[in-house]
């Protein structure tokens, strides 16, 4: 018998209410030395809740917290990060404005007599940096490197602190397909160094790649444990969810009507030397794969009249439309549920009635006056059609959780009846019971003879919902593959221009 | 009535009393009139200024629009040939005129607000001094001026303007009249038409209320427009109201009050945020502080300090209420 390791956290027992909710009920979660634990669950399961703790931002009701063998209770952040715990959170912390050994060092910079000890400095972050695979000067300016890098910055300001656990939320939510393979690498590399890491994701392809063990949580317990050997989609959606993931992607092929979309020579902004020509179909659900930077977004951006398009031909039902603004497009039948919700999707701090009702506010007007009850129809046919989970048609949007706000932006465009429906994006960070309410919606519209274009990043979603797909690449169309050439290998293929458009 | 407004209306109802204990003149009737014409006078300008804040946006120039328009209705009045409702006209026109240079300014040139306004101020306020040589002039002559031919006439508009009408034994100051009727037009505007509520939107989220559909540019114009308007209406009331306009002072610094008053009142810099009855009770706050300060004896030095550290602590305890609010809002459904 070989030497039993304790754990390095046992949490047992944990419970956390918040007024009239119960968040966390007894749940338990334990970590060993060098293990990537995946804790999954659908939004609102408790997961971020118990992070929170985890990390020192909230405090527990009831329940033992064990490090070391040893009973803690974090009072604050600090607490967390002495005991080595640290949280890499969604949203990135770094000054853009300040080079990359000062954000590793930031508030605990080397001093020497009153003023920062640059050299020692920039020394000790360039080995911090290196373990994370970054070898580029310390002086870069943090804000000069993309996304996937910036992580990596922040990964290596958590090992500069001693960190011995990383909790990672979400970490790939805005990762192209080769930051996210060199952010794997760094975090098998820290595993082979002894750093646990509590993974985070909505992804479970990820999730079968990276982890050792996956921890899932429903509503705020524990729903089960899967061992390395045990980990695949159909266990975790059935444990997630409680239900089989056979009716996830439930396609059914229809036969394509007119087509609604045609670009011919369409130029956009942003790539003015690739003319793109595409079409989409009534009742035909039409994928855009490629990496991140493609230009994907771009064109949808340029088809909404965002960035109005500075060359080419597009028409609506066959006929030739000018798009200069968003309005134009939405008058032509045309309506868009963006990338970034929060920004373009949503008006966060207005209620989930104003949020529905904000496009066709004034179609159901009369003079200018709101028609309330209008308002409230067009409310009630979002929340019923997408199943939103909000406790009244007055709550801020703000405070409901990703799905339930991803499904508001879709949900106000049913009352325009678009003709074309273009969704970038459309589950990205939203949980599997809201995926499936959104996939349900998209398959229900297409049945009835809309013309739906998304763009996504996940190969499976693409794989499962698309009936065509257009693939980009830099800037450009490299090929469009029909529902029985539709693999994942070709779409990389394509997605990488390692091949050419057949 | 909403959390923070009660607030406000708390602290409007302290002061009164508080002051009325010390100085039982503070109720006489000739100083509540006062307080009320005067609470009116400022009240219309800061509803104005909220439209732009509820965008996001600031107008520095109310004052120099307040002076502007004073001193060309006094001009045209004195001409002669000019029917006195077309002098009203005219100034309000005017006011209309600046309201959507600044709003096309702002939305198509792309300056900013700040910028735009604040060189609004500057301009509006010398313009109103080259139009006079800088002299005093009023809406009715001063001692043996000439012109305002048709007296008769503009005395009528005073009375409208300025005049006070008996219920009772009480004189209600004619301001308050108009300040009724344009803050029940904000509040129907603001809550009841597509229009507010686009106000509200693209002050709280400008691109995802464009993604929307909604022309954010035509919306914003319309609120510098609304804001120069209601500054129109205050520069005319006034006029009547001192008789004597002095180009370089009338309406010099009433920008800050009004933004103060919307601020304390509910509007948050940030835009998206804001309510006309809580603008008008934080105008009346305002002018109540001048008041009591009189009334209790306090050094007039002080009025500056006192009228700073109550917006302050104001603001402070307005966010006070919004995060606990928020907190209860975000545990209900995490």
């Amino acid at each position: 018998m070989g030497e039993i390791v304790p754990p390095l956290i046992e949490v047992s027992g944990l419970t956390k209410s918040f007024p009239g909710v119960l968040a966390l009920r007894g749940v338990s979660l334990h970590l060993k030395r060098g293990e990537v634990l995946a804790l999954i669950g659908e939004n609102g399961a408790g997961k971020s809740t118990l992070m929170k703790i985890l990390a020192g931002i909230q405090s527990a009701d009831a329940g033992d917290f064990i490090i070391d063998g040893e009973q803690v209770s974090f009072r604050n952040v600090n607490d967390a990060m002495l005991k080595g715990i640290a949280l890499i959170h969604q949203e990135l912390n770094l000054c853009g404005n300040l080079d990359l050994a000062s954000n590793v060092f930031l508030g605990r910079e080397p001093t020497k007599g009153g003023f920062v000890n640059e050299s020692l400095m920039r020394h000790q972050a360039q080995q911090f940096l290196s373990q994370v695979g970054l070898d580029m000067p310390v002086n870069t300016l943090a804000g000069s490197l993309p996304i996937g890098k910036q992580q990596l910055v922040e990964i290596a300001k958590a090992l500069s602190c001693n960190a011995r656990v990383l909790i990672m939320d979400e970490p790939t939510s805005s990762l192209s397909q080769k930051e996210t393979d060199t952010l794997f690498k760094v975090v098998k590399n820290l595993r082979a160094h002894g750093i646990s890491i509590i993974y985070i994701s909505h992804r479970l392809g990820e999730v079968i790649e990276l982890a050792d063990r996956v921890t899932v949580f429903r509503d705020g317990e524990n729903a089960g444990d899967l061992g390395r050997d045990e980990i695949n989609h159909e266990n975790m959606v059935r444990l997630m969810v409680g239900r089989d993931l056979s009716e996830f992607y439930d396609r059914k092929i229809h036969q394509p009507g007119k087509k609604v979309l045609s670009l011919t020579k369409f130029r956009c902004p942003s790539f003015p030397d690739h003319p793109i020509s595409l079409s989409v179909r009534a009742g035909e659900i039409v994928g855009i794969a490629g990496l991140v930077g493609a230009g994907r977004t771009e064109l949808l951006q340029t088809i909404f009249g965002v960035t109005p398009a500075i060359g080419g031909v597009m028409e609506i039902d066959g006929k030739k439309k000018e798009i200069s603004d968003p309005r134009t497009a939405i008058s032509s039948g045309i309506a868009l549920v963006p990338e970034d919700r929060k920004q373009h999707g949503l008006v966060l701090p207005m209620s989930v009635r104003e949020n529905s009702s904000l496009p066709s506010l004034k179609r159901d007007s009369s003079r200018g006056w709101i028609n309330e009850s209008a308002e409230e129809q067009v409310t009630e046919e979002a929340v019923s059609a997408l199943k939103i989970k909000t406790p009244n048609f007055e709550q801020v949007t703000r405070f409901l959780s990703g799905g339930n706000q991803q499904k508001i932006v879709l949900g106000k465009w049913l009352a325009m009846s678009p003709k074309l429906l273009m969704l970038d994006e459309p589950t990205r960070g939203i949980d599997i019971g809201a995926k499936r309410e959104i996939y349900k919606l998209m398959e229900k519209l297409a049945g009835e003879g809309m013309a739906i274009l998304f763009v996504s990043s996940e190969m499976e979603e693409v794989l499962g919902m698309a009936d065509r797909a257009y693939v980009m690449h830099e800037g450009k169309i490299s090929g469009e593959l029909g529902h029985n050439q539709l693999s994942e290998k070709a779409i990389m293929n394509l997605a990488t221009g390692i091949l050419a458009a057949a | 009535m909403k959390k923070n407004i009660l607030g406000i209306f708390i602290l409007l109802v302290a002061i009164f009393v508080i002051t009325a204990i010390i100085n039982p003149k503070f109720l006489n009737a000739y100083n509540m009139q006062n307080l009320i014409k005067w609470s009116s006078l400022y009240a219309v300008m800061s509803l104005g200024v909220a439209f732009v804040i509820i965008t996001g946006g600031i107008d520095l120039s109310i004052g120099s629009v307040v002076g502007l328009v004073a001193v060309v209705l006094s001009i045209c009045l004195k001409l002669e040939g000019m029917d006195p409702w077309s002098a009203i006209g005219i100034a309000l026109i005017l006011s209309l005129l600046i309201g959507l240079l600044h709003g096309i300014l702002i939305t198509k040139a792309k300056v900013q607000p700040f910028v735009v306004t604040l060189c609004g101020l500057l301009v509006y306020r010398s313009m109103g001094r080259w139009f006079t040589d800088n002299q005093s002039i009023g809406p009715m002559p001063m001692e043996e001026d000439a012109g305002y031919k048709n007296l008769e006439q503009i005395q009528h508009l005073d009375f409208v303007f300025s005049g006070k009408i008996a219920i009772g034994s009480f004189n209600l100051p004619t301001p308050a009249i108009f300040l009724l009727v344009l803050s029940i037009a904000a509040a129907i505007f603001l809550r009841r038409t597509i229009w507010g509520r686009y106000l509200f939107a693209l002050g709280s989220n400008e691109d995802g209320t464009r993604y929307s559909g909604i022309n954010t540019d035509r919306m914003k114009i319309l609120a510098y427009v609304l804001c120069s308007f209601f500054a129109g209406m205050a520069g005319i009331l006034f006029a009547f109201e001192l008789d004597s306009v002095q180009p370089a002072q009338t309406g010099e610094f009433y920008e800050l009050y009004a933004i103060a008053a919307a601020v304390l009142g509910g509007c948050s810099l940030r835009g998206g945020e804001g309510s006309v009855l809580g603008v008008v009770i934080a105008a009346a706050v305002i002018r109540l502080i001048y008041n009591s300060i009189n009334m209790v004896g306090i050094s007039t030095h002080l009025e500056f300090g006192i009228l700073g550290l109550v917006i302050l602590l104001g603001v402070i305890g307005d966010e006070l209420i919004k995060k606990t609010v928020n907190r209860k809002q975000a545990v209900q459904t995490s």
